[in-house]
C-alpha cells in the first residue's frame, strides 16, 4: 500500500484519532491543570491561561478535557474489543459449526437485537451497581448482538467457498478451518465494523454518562462534562459545547478512516475483472 | 396456472402464511423481551432494595422496603402479575410517586409520538430526495459533498446538535422556545412552534443515517441489469426510472424508513431530556436514576413493543412487495 | 459497399479504471476492429473471454457497459454514425432499428412487470404500433419461438418460466420492433445442451423469417458454425481472421484459429479391460434432509488408472454423487467401496488416510483456492498434513509439484489474484497431487475455461493419469469432452444411471431415449448439422 494512495481525509481522520489517544496515554503530562483543582472563577471565557475557558466549578476546562479523554477513550476501547472478542468468537463458531448451536445462538441475538440499545442499558443499568466495570460488561454484551450479526454474515460468505470445503475434506479441524482459512479473509470488514463499534463505544458511553447513567463522579468522561456544563447553555456559556464537539470530533474522524477502508476493499473487489 | 401448494393445512397463500409467521414470532419476541426486562434483571447479581436504598441500607429497612414492595413474593407470580396488567395496560404504581403508572405514560406515549412523528413527516422525504440525488450524480461533486456531510452528522451526539440548536436559536437569536413546553390544550400550531428545535435535532441525526442507506438502495437498483436492457431499448432515462426503477425500488426503501422510524424511538430519549420534554424517554430517565422499576420496566416494554412493530412493518412490507411471493409458481 | 447495414470502421474501446490509490487509467479492450456487415446476413464474432466480443456488440448500440468507453472510430447503421448521435436520437436508433439480446435473460427482464409488457414496450414506446397490434405480434412470436401456450404466455412474470423461456422471450422482445439488427451475446451460453439446441433453432428459424441481420457472439465455434454466415475470430481485442463460415471452418489461415477449430482432438483409446475397481457405488441413495431423493440407486466403478465420465444435466445428481463419494453427504442407502473395503459414510468417521486417496477438484478454481495464500502454501499443506514434510524437503517437493504441472518455479510465492483461470486451476491439481492420492473427482474442471486453456487442462490430466496411475471420476455435460477422454461413462438423468459401461459401448446405439436425445444435442462443427438435428426431431415426434 503506498502511503501517497492515502486520501487527505483519511490522513486527518487518522490525526484526529491519534491526538485523541496521545490526550488519553500522556494526559498527567499535557494537561496543564489538574483534574480536579480549581483555579478560577465559574465559566471563566476563553483566555490565555485557560485556552477553553473554566467549568462550571471554576477548574480549567482544557485540562479536564484531556483528563476526560482518559476515561472516555479506554472505558470505550475496553468496552469496544470485549464486544468485538464475543461477538466474533460466538459468530463464527455459530457459522462454522452451524446446525443447533448456529440456530441457537442465532435466535437468542435476534431476541436481544429486538430491544434497541439504549433502552436496554438504561433497563439494565437501573438494577445494576454503579461501577466502571460493570458498564464496560454491559455495553459489551449488548453491542456484541451487532458484531455477531456481521460476523456471522461474513464467516458464512466465506465459509460457503470451496476452499473452505476442500479444507474440510482434507481433514482439517474447525480452528484450522477459523483461524487460517475463514479468518485472513475477514479482516477487511472485520477491521472496518471494529472501528464502527469504536465509534458507536464513544458516542455510546457519553450518551449514558450525560444521562447521569454512565461514568460517575469524580471520575469524568466527556459525556459526564456535558451533563456538568449543560446549565449554562441558557446563560449562553458555550461549555458543554466543547467535550460535546470533542465527541463529534473523534467519531467523525473514526467514520472517515472506517469509510475510507471500506471504499479500498470494494474497489479492490470490482477493480480486476472485465 | 393453478397453485399447485394448495396452501397447506389452511389453504392460505404462502404470502399469507408468511405475514402470520412474521406477526407470531413478533409476539414471541415481545413475550422474550417482557420475560428478559422482568425475569432477567431480577436474575443479575445485587438486591433492588438495597440499590435502591443506597447508604441507608440497613437490614430492618431493607427489609421492610422488600415486604412494603411486595419483593417476597415468588418471582413468577410477580411476573405473571405484571405482564397480565400490562396486558390491560395497568403498568402498577411509582415506587417514587406513588402514582399510577398508566396515566403518566398515556400523557407522555403521545407527546413522544407527536414529536417523533413530526420529525419522521420531515426527514423521510428529505432523505429519500437527498438519496436520489447523490446516484443523479454518483461519484461527482454533489454526491461527495453529501458523503462527508452526512458522515459527519451520524457521528454527532444528539445532545451535542440539541445545545448546538438551543445557544444559537434560543439564546442569541431568540427565536425559539427553550425549554420545550407543551400541555394537553395546546393548539396544534403553537404545539410545533414549542418543538421545533426538539424536532430539529432529531431530523438532522436521522436523515443523515436514513439517507446513506436510500443512496446505497437506490444505487443497487439503478445497477441491476434490466436497467441495462431498458437503456438499451431505447426507453429513456425517466421513463426507464418511472416504469422500472421505482417499482422495484419501493420495497427497499419503505424497510430503510422503517429501520429509522426504529431508530428515531431510541432518539428521542435523549433529545427530551437535553429539551426537558416532558415524554416517555425524560420519564424513563428520570426513573433509572432514582431505580423506580416498574416505571422502567413499563416504560422499556413500550418502547420495545414499538421497535418490534416497526421492524415487523419493514418485514411485512418487503414480503408484500417481492413479485415472486405475490404471483408464485 | 452501398447496402451495408453495418459498417464498423477502426473501432477503438477503451475501459477507464481506477487504481486504490487514485489514478485513472485507460485500458486498451479493443484494438481497431474493422469489418461490415450487409442486411440479413450474420456474422458470428468468436473469441475467448477478454477478447472484447460482447464490448463490440454493445458498441453497435453505441453503448458502453460501466466505466467502459468507445474512445475512437465509427460505427454507421445504414451509412449514419451512431457514435456522433445525441442521447435521443441514439434512443431512436435503439428502439427501432437494432436490438440486444442478453447473456442472462433472468437478470435482464424486470421481476416487477410481465413478460408480455416488457416485451412489447419498445414497439409501444416509439409508436410502431397499437397496442392490440403488439399484443398479437407477441403472440405470433412467441409462437414462432415454440414457447408454450402463446396466448397465455405474455401474463406470466419473469420468475414463473424456466431459462430457456426467457432466453427466447428476450429474443421475442428483440424481434417485435422489427429491428434491422440484432445483436446476440452468448444467448445460449448457460443453457443446459438439451435446451440449447431448441433455442438455437428457434433464433436460426426467427432470423431467417425476418430477414434481419445479426451479430452473433460466443466462444463456442460448433455454435456459431451452425448460425452464422461469416465469422470474425478476436483475440485480445484485434481481429486474427475473418471470413465465411465454411472457409474458416473447413480451412483456417491462422494458428489460432486453427487451434480453436481443433479443440478437442485428445484423443485417449478407451482401455478395456475394466474388472478391478478401485472405487464402486453400489445401490447408493441419497437426499437433503427430508426432501425429495437426488440420487435413487446408484451403481458404478472405476478400474484402477482409468477414467469414468459421468455426464449429465443440471439435476441429474451428478455433483451430489461426488459429495456422497467424498463423504459430505451421507448415503441413505447403499455403500460406497474403496479397494475392496467400505468407506464410512461421513466424512468424520473417515481415516486421513482414507481421505488422503480421495481428492477432489472444483469447477470454479477461483474460489477453490484460498486467496490469501501463496501457491506455495496451497499445494505444500497437503504434503504437510498427509507426509509430514517441512522445511526443505517439502520447498523441493512443492517444485517438483509445480514442474509437473507445468509452471515454473516462479509462481511458489505468487497469490492467486496473480494468476489466470486456467493457472489456478493447475494449482489445485497440483495440491490434488501432493496428497498423492488414488483417485481424482474432478467436478467439471474444464467449464468455466476458455476452449484453449480447458485443452490445456485435459492433457494435463491425461499426462498425470499416464505417469501416475491414477483413476478419474470426471463430471461434465460436455458430450465432446467424454468422447475425447472416458474409458468408460455413465449417463445420468435425475438422480438415475440411465446407462453405464465402457465408452464405446455407451456411446454406440441401440440408445435409450434420454441419451439418444443428449447425443443429438451437442452441436457439431459442420455447417448444416443443426437442420439435421431439427428435422430429425421432428421426424420423431411426427412419427408417434
Amino acid at each position: 500500500m503506498r502511503l501517497r494512495s492515502i486520501p487527505i481525509s483519511a490522513w486527518i481522520g487518522m490525526f484526529g484519532i491519534a491526538l485523541a489517544f496521545i490526550a488519553a496515554l500522556f494526559a498527567p503530562w499535557l494537561a496543564p491543570y489538574g483534574e480536579r483543582e480549581i483555579i478560577g472563577a465559574v465559566w471563566e471565557p476563553m483566555s490565555w491561561q485557560h485556552p477553553l475557558g473554566t467549568d462550571n466549578l471554576g477548574r480549567d476546562l482544557l485540562s479536564r478535557l484531556i483528563f476526560g479523554a482518559q476515561t472516555t477513550l479506554f472505558v470505550a476501547l475496553g468496552a469496544s474489543v470485549l464486544s468485538f472478542t464475543i461477538g466474533i468468537v460466538l459468530s463464527f463458531i455459530a457459522a462454522v459449526t452451524g446446525g443447533w448451536i448456529d440456530q441457537g445462538l442465532s435466535r437468542v441475538n435476534d431476541l436481544m437485537m429486538s430491544i434497541p440499545t439504549l433502552i436496554f442499558a438504561l433497563v439494565v443499568l437501573a438494577a445494576l451497581p454503579q461501577e466502571i466495570w460493570i458498564l464496560i460488561l454491559v455495553m459489551a454484551v449488548l453491542d456484541s448482538t451487532r458484531v455477531f450479526r456481521l460476523g456471522r454474515a461474513v464467516a458464512l460468505d466465506i465459509a460457503v467457498m470451496d476452499f473452505v470445503e476442500a479444507a474440510r475434506l482434507r481433514g482439517e479441524g474447525t480452528s484450522w478451518i477459523i483461524f487460517r482459512e475463514i479468518l485472513p479473509n475477514a479482516l477487511s470488514p472485520l477491521l472496518a465494523e471494529f472501528g464502527l463499534r469504536f465509534a458507536f463505544a464513544v458516542l455510546f458511553l457519553s450518551t449514558l454518562s450525560f444521562l447521569g447513567l454512565g461514568i460517575q463522579p469524580p471520575e469524568a468522561d466527556w459525556g459526564g462534562m456535558v451533563r456538568d456544563n449543560n446549565d449554562g447553555i441558557i446563560f449562553g456559556v458555550p461549555a458543554a459545547l466543547i467535550p460535546g464537539g470533542a465527541i463529534a470530533a473523534l467519531a467523525v474522524c473514526v467514520n472517515i478512516v472506517v469509510d475510507w477502508l471500506l471504499r479500498r476493499t470494494s474497489s479492490l473487489k470490482g477493480g480486476r475483472d472485465g | 396456472m393453478r397453485n399447485e401448494d394448495g396452501g397447506g393445512s389452511l389453504g392460505l397463500s404462502p404470502i399469507l402464511r408468511l405475514i402470520l409467521a412474521r406477526l407470531g414470532l413478533s409476539f414471541l419476541l415481545l413475550f422474550g423481551v417482557s420475560l428478559m426486562i422482568f425475569v432477567g434483571i431480577e436474575a443479575l447479581p445485587g438486591d433492588f432494595a438495597s440499590t435502591y436504598l443506597g447508604q441507608n441500607a440497613t437490614p430492618q429497612a431493607v427489609a421492610n422496603i422488600r415486604a412494603q414492595l411486595g419483593l417476597e413474593d415468588p418471582i413468577w407470580s410477580r411476573y405473571l402479575q405484571w405482564l397480565g396488567g400490562a396486558l390491560t395496560l395497568d403498568f402498577g404504581t411509582s415506587w417514587a410517586s406513588g402514582q399510577e403508572v398508566s396515566a403518566q405514560i398515556a400523557r407522555r406515549l403521545s407527546n413522544s409520538l407527536f414529536l417523533a412523528g413530526v420529525a419522521a413527516i420531515i426527514s423521510v422525504p428529505l432523505a429519500i430526495i437527498l438519496g436520489m440525488i447523490a446516484v443523479r450524480y454518483v461519484d461527482k461533486f454533489p454526491d461527495r459533498v453529501i458523503n462527508v456531510v452526512s458522515l459527519a452528522a451520524i457521528s454527532l451526539p444528539e445532545f451535542f446538535v440539541g445545545y448546538l440548536l438551543i445557544l444559537f436559536f434560543s439564546v442569541k437569536f431568540g427565536i425559539a422556545p427553550f425549554p420545550a413546553i407543551v400541555y394537553p390544550d395546546m393548539g396544534l400550531w403553537e404545539r410545533l412552534g414549542m418543538v421545533a428545535l426538539p424536532v430539529a435535532t432529531l431530523v438532522l441525526v436521522v436523515i443523515a443515517h436514513m439517507m446513506r442507506m436510500t443512496r446505497a438502495a437506490i444505487l443497487s437498483i439503478m445497477s441491476s441489469a434490466y436497467m441495462e436492457t431498458a437503456e438499451l431499448k431505447g426507453i429513456g432515462a425517466f421513463r426507464a426510472i418511472l416504469g422500472h426503477a421505482a417499482p422495484n425500488a419501493v420495497a427497499p426503501i419503505v424497510t430503510v424508513v422503517a429501520l429509522n422510524l426504529a431508530y428515531l424511538v431510541v432518539g428521542v430519549v435523549v433529545v427530551e431530556v437535553v429539551f426537558v420534554y416532558p415524554g416517555m424517554g425524560q420519564y424513563m430517565v428520570d426513573a433509572v436514576t432514582v431505580r423506580d422499576m416498574p416505571v422502567v420496566q413499563a416504560c422499556g416494554l413500550i418502547f420495545a413493543a414499538v421497535y418490534i412493530f416497526l421492524n415487523m412493518a419493514a418485514d411485512i412490507i418487503s414480503i408484500l412487495a417481492n413479485p415472486r411471493l405475490r404471483h408464485p409458481r | 459497399m452501398a447496402d451495408a447495414l453495418l459498417e464498423v470502421a477502426n473501432l477503438r474501446i477503451g475501459a477507464r479504471t481506477v487504481e486504490p490509490d487514485g489514478t485513472r487509467a485507460m485500458l486498451e479492450i479493443v484494438k481497431g476492429i474493422s469489418f461490415s456487415l450487409p442486411m440479413g446476413r450474420v456474422l458470428g464474432l468468436i473469441g475467448e473471454s477478454g477478447a472484447g466480443k460482447s464490448t463490440i456488440g454493445l458498441a453497435a448500440l453505441a453503448y458502453g457497459r460501466g466505466s467502459v468507453e468507445i474512445t475512437g472510430g465509427t460505427v454507421r447503421l445504414s451509412g449514419e454514425d451512431l457514435l456522433a448521435l445525441g442521447p435521443r436520437a441514439i434512443n431512436a436508433v435503439r428502439g427501432r432499428r437494432v436490438a440486444y439480446v442478453a447473456q442472462s435473460a433472468a437478470a435482464a427482464f424486470n421481476p416487477a412487470h410481465r413478460l408480455g409488457d416488457q416485451v412489447i414496450e419498445a414497439s409501444l414506446r416509439f409508436g410502431l404500433m397499437s397496442r392490440r397490434e403488439a399484443r398479437a405480434r407477441a403472440v405470433e412470436l412467441f409462437a414462432l419461438l415454440g414457447l408454450p401456450e402463446p396466448e397465455s404466455f405474455g401474463y406470466r412474470y419473469p420468475h414463473q418460466v424456466s431459462g430457456g423461456q426467457l432466453q427466447r422471450a428476450m429474443t421475442a422482445m428483440a424481434l417485435h420492433r422489427k429491428p434491422d439488427l440484432i445483436v446476440f451475446d452468448e444467448p445460449t451460453t448457460a443453457l443446459d445442451v438439451t435446451t440449447q439446441i431448441d433455442v438455437l433453432a428457434a433464433i436460426k428459424r426467427a432470423i431467417e423469417e425476418t430477414g434481419t441481420a445479426a451479430l452473433y457472439i460466443t466462444h463456442d465455434l460448433a455454435v456459431v458454425a451452425q448460425i452464422a454466415d461469416e465469422i470474425m475470430v478476436l483475440r485480445h481485442g484485434e481481429m486474427v481472421e475473418h471470413g465465411t463460415t465454411a472457409q474458416i471452418i473447413s480451412d483456417p489461415q491462422q494458428d489460432y484459429t486453427r487451434a480453436l477449430v481443433n479443440i478437442r482432438n485428445v484423443r485417449k483409446e478407451a482401455a478395456t479391460d475394466q474388472s478391478s475397481a478401485v472405487l464402486a457405488v453400489k445401490g447408493v441413495t441419497a437426499a437433503y434432509g427430508r426432501g425429495p431423493k437426488v440420487l435413487d440407486n446408484v451403481s458404478l466403478h472405476v478400474p484402477k488408472g482409468q477414467t469414468l465420465a459421468i455426464v449429465g444435466e443440471s439435476g441429474s445428481g451428478k455433483s451430489t454423487l461426488a459429495r456422497v463419494i467424498t463423504g459430505l453427504l451421507p448415503a441413505s442407502a447403499g455403500e460406497i467401496w474403496f479397494n475392496d473395503a467400505p468407506l464410512p459414510p461421513r466424512l468424520a468417521n473417515r481415516s486421513k488416510d482414507q481421505l488422503r486417496r480421495i481428492q477432489l477438484i472444483y469447477q470454479m478454481a477461483d474460489t477453490a483456492v484460498n486467496p490469501r495464500q501463496t501457491v506455495a502454501q496451497i499445494i505444500g499443506r497437503p504434503l504437510r498434513l498427509y507426509h509430514g514434510l517441512t522445511g526443505k524437503t517439502r520447498q523441493a517437493r512443492v517444485q517438483q509439484l509445480l514442474d509437473d504441472i507445468e509452471m515454473g518455479s516462479g509462481f511458489a510465492d505468487r497469490y492467486p489474484a496473480e494468476l489466470s483461470g486456467g493457472q489456478k486451476q493447475r494449482v489445485a491439481i497440483a495440491r490434488a497431487l501432493a496428497a498423492d492420492p488414488e483417485i481424482i473427482i474432478c467436478d467439471e474442471p474444464t467449464s468455466a475455461l476458455d476452449p484453449l486453456v480447458a485443452e490445456g487442462i485435459l492433457r494435463l490430466l491425461m499426462k498425470l493419469q499416464a505417469e501416475r496411475d491414477i483413476s478419474y471420476i470426471f463430471i461434465t455435460h460436455d458430450i465432446a469432452i467424454v468422447r475425447a477422454i472416458a474409458d468408460s461413462v455413465a449417463v445420468m438423468l435425475q438422480g438415475r444411471v440411465q446407462r453405464f459401461g465402457p465408452r464405446e459401448e455407451v456411446l454406440s446405439p441401440p440408445f435409450d431415449a434420454y441419451t439418444d436425445l443428449l447425443l443429438k444435442s451437442v452441436p457439431e462443427m459442420q455447417p448444416g448439422w443443426l437442420e439435421q438435428a431439427i428435422s430429425a426431431r421432428r421426424m420423431e415426434s411426427g412419427g408417434q
